[in-house]
């Protein structure tokens, strides 16, 4: 059923498309590449919550640094498998792997829907929350303004969170995700309740620190133009399992509301509702 | 400060700037009143004494060294049974607020012995401690015990848990958790049972020196009352609402500090 409908390049042409380094990654060698992403590799995973079976068996394999983007209905399973990918759930059945890597807790970050940021503490002192064990060590400071810094925060260090505007909070949230050089970085609805503005703005700043950092980005959505517009890959989840896997092959810096991205999301959509016609 | 103020000047029609003299206006007026009445005749002195009379007992009680030597001994055991109850209270609210077994364990008790009017056992306590300062400080301490309880727990319990979540994903300890997301989140509660309990505390501490003392502000005021001085009553009666309000302005000031990332108290 999940690979009747499939429509991923084969295996060995992905392998291919990571040789050929497209345009954008020539451009960041020139930078320091201070981390790199890790692969996922889940098999057979399944998690019930009492009697409601979530997700029913997900195989799915992520190359390193491959931005993904997981879109489906509410209740579909989506949040559950970015919750099992972060570590915040327990895994019923299956496994969840990070290639052959010994992954340490500050390589894998997730960033929620509400900033969740601690209204007691300034704003630099909420990204050092960000660096885990490293949090006492001497250059926690300067770790943490260089994060606010990416995020064009600079100015906002000594301020308290509940002064700042909530597309303002959700960039200190994303500099505290950033601040420990995570190799996975999970989004849970990262932008659902920014306004349509700050929301475009927000996706052109998770893009460029993507393409910056090289990590691994796991975007949960129901935006599905958001999806297309962001990631290398869009994943459907319908009833707990895979139902779709759906490259976006468009180079980057994409243009918004382009023929060919519109022309995907189309299609994507119509799965997506054509599978609510079926129930 | 100066500077800062008139920089944020606001554009909008304002009410003028509270001093600190403004909150004073309505007491002085009263003590006026008060004395213009007694003066004229108004009020006899029997029933009311003059403002002026009460400061001069007052003034003759604090020659002889009494008016100190009571006020301090009310005092210290103000600050004892609020120390004493306020640290049980709270240690109780944390265990409660942090441990599923020990709120299942004390919770029901606590709240069955709350619901015992605390000042109902002050005869059950003048036959265990006499009229000793163990009397004194227990009842102090039962009185203050409760609303820090309930307000601690209350808080600890209210805590964000998506905030608890984000720590525990940021891999704090269970001492950086405590310390960093769930002590700063309760402590606005905390300080609502601070200030209950304040009031509870005089409240307490006066009932028991009328009741049973041989020292103390309350005990001044019933002796007093046998040598029929209503100078020294009302004297007595001003000193507690002075103090009260001493009380709930320290708490103030440590809520300002402590809390100055909360939207309520920050500048306008």
């Amino acid at each position: 059923m999940q690979t009747a409908l499939r429509t991923t390049l084969p295996e060995t042409e992905l392998a291919s498309r990571a040789n050929f380094a497209p345009r954008a990654r020539v451009v960041r060698e020139e930078r320091p590449v201070h981390t790199s992403g890790l692969p996922l590799d889940i098999r057979g995973l399944r998690k019930s919550f009492g009697d409601n079976e979530v997700l029913r068996g997900i195989d799915l394999h992520i190359p390193a640094r491959q931005f993904v983007a997981i879109v489906g209905k509410s209740g579909c399973g989506k949040s559950t498998l970015l919750r099992l990918i972060a570590g915040l759930e327990k895994i019923d059945a299956g496994s969840i792997s990070f290639g052959d890597a010994a992954i340490q807790p500050e390589d894998i970050r997730v960033m929620f829907q509400e900033p969740r940021l601690l209204p007691w503490a300034r704003v630099l002192s909420n990204v050092e929350v960000g660096l885990g064990r490293d949090r006492s060590s001497g250059d926690a400071h300067a770790r943490a303004e260089r994060a606010l810094a990416e995020v064009g925060l600079g100015d906002k260090r000594d301020q308290w969170p509940s002064v700042l505007s909530g597309g303002q909070k959700q960039r200190v949230a994303l500099a505290r995700a950033l601040v420990a050089r995570p190799r996975v970085l999970a989004f849970d609805e990262p932008l659902g309740a920014l306004d349509a503005l700050t929301r475009i703005a927000m996706q052109r700043l998770l893009e460029r620190v993507w393409r910056d950092q090289g990590f691994t980005a796991i975007l949960v959505t129901h935006d599905v133009s958001e999806a297309v517009a962001l990631a290398d890959r869009v994943l459907v989840i319908e009833e707990g399992r895979i139902a779709h896997d759906v490259m976006v092959n468009a180079s980057r810096p994409r243009t918004r509301g382009s023929v060919e991205l519109a022309g995907l999301e189309g299609s994507i959509l119509s799965h997506l509702l054509s599978a609510d016609d079926r129930t | 400060m100066s500077l800062i103020d008139s920089i944020s000047l606001p554009r909008g029609f304002r009410l003028p700037r509270a001093g600190g003299l403004v909150e004073w206006i309505v007491p002085l007026a009263v003590i006026a009143i008060w004395q213009v009445a007694s003066v004229a005749g108004l009020v006899p002195a029997r029933v009311l004494p003059a403002p002026s009379d009460v400061a001069l007992a007052g003034w003759k009680l604090l020659l002889s060294g009494e008016l100190v030597r009571n006020i301090w001994v009310s005092f210290w055991r103000a600050s004892i049974g609020f120390l004493v109850g306020g640290s049980i209270g709270f240690a109780f609210g944390l265990a409660n607020g942090l441990s599923q077994l020990s709120a299942r364990l004390t919770d029901t008790t606590l709240q069955m012995v709350r619901n015992v009017p605390h000042l109902a056992l002050i005869p059950l306590v003048i036959l265990w401690f006499g009229i000793d300062e163990g009397a004194k400080l227990f009842i102090v301490a039962l009185g203050v015990f409760f609303p820090i309880y309930l307000n601690t727990l209350h808080g600890i319990r209210t805590v964000d848990p998506q905030l608890i979540e984000m720590g525990r994903i940021y891999g704090m300890t269970d001492r950086e958790l405590f310390r960093r997301v769930i002590l700063p989140g309760a402590l606005p509660s905390i300080f609502v049972g601070i200030r209950f309990a304040l009031g509870i505390m005089w409240l307490t501490l006066i009932v028991a020196e009328t009741i049973a003392a041989s020292s103390g502000l309350g005990y001044m005021a019933m002796q007093a009352r046998e040598f029929m001085l209503i100078d020294v009553v009302v004297l007595s009666i001003l000193i507690y609402a002075l103090l009260g309000k001493l009380a709930d302005s320290a708490s103030r000031v440590l809520e300002r500090l402590t809390l100055a990332w909360h939207p309520a108290f920050q500048k306008r």
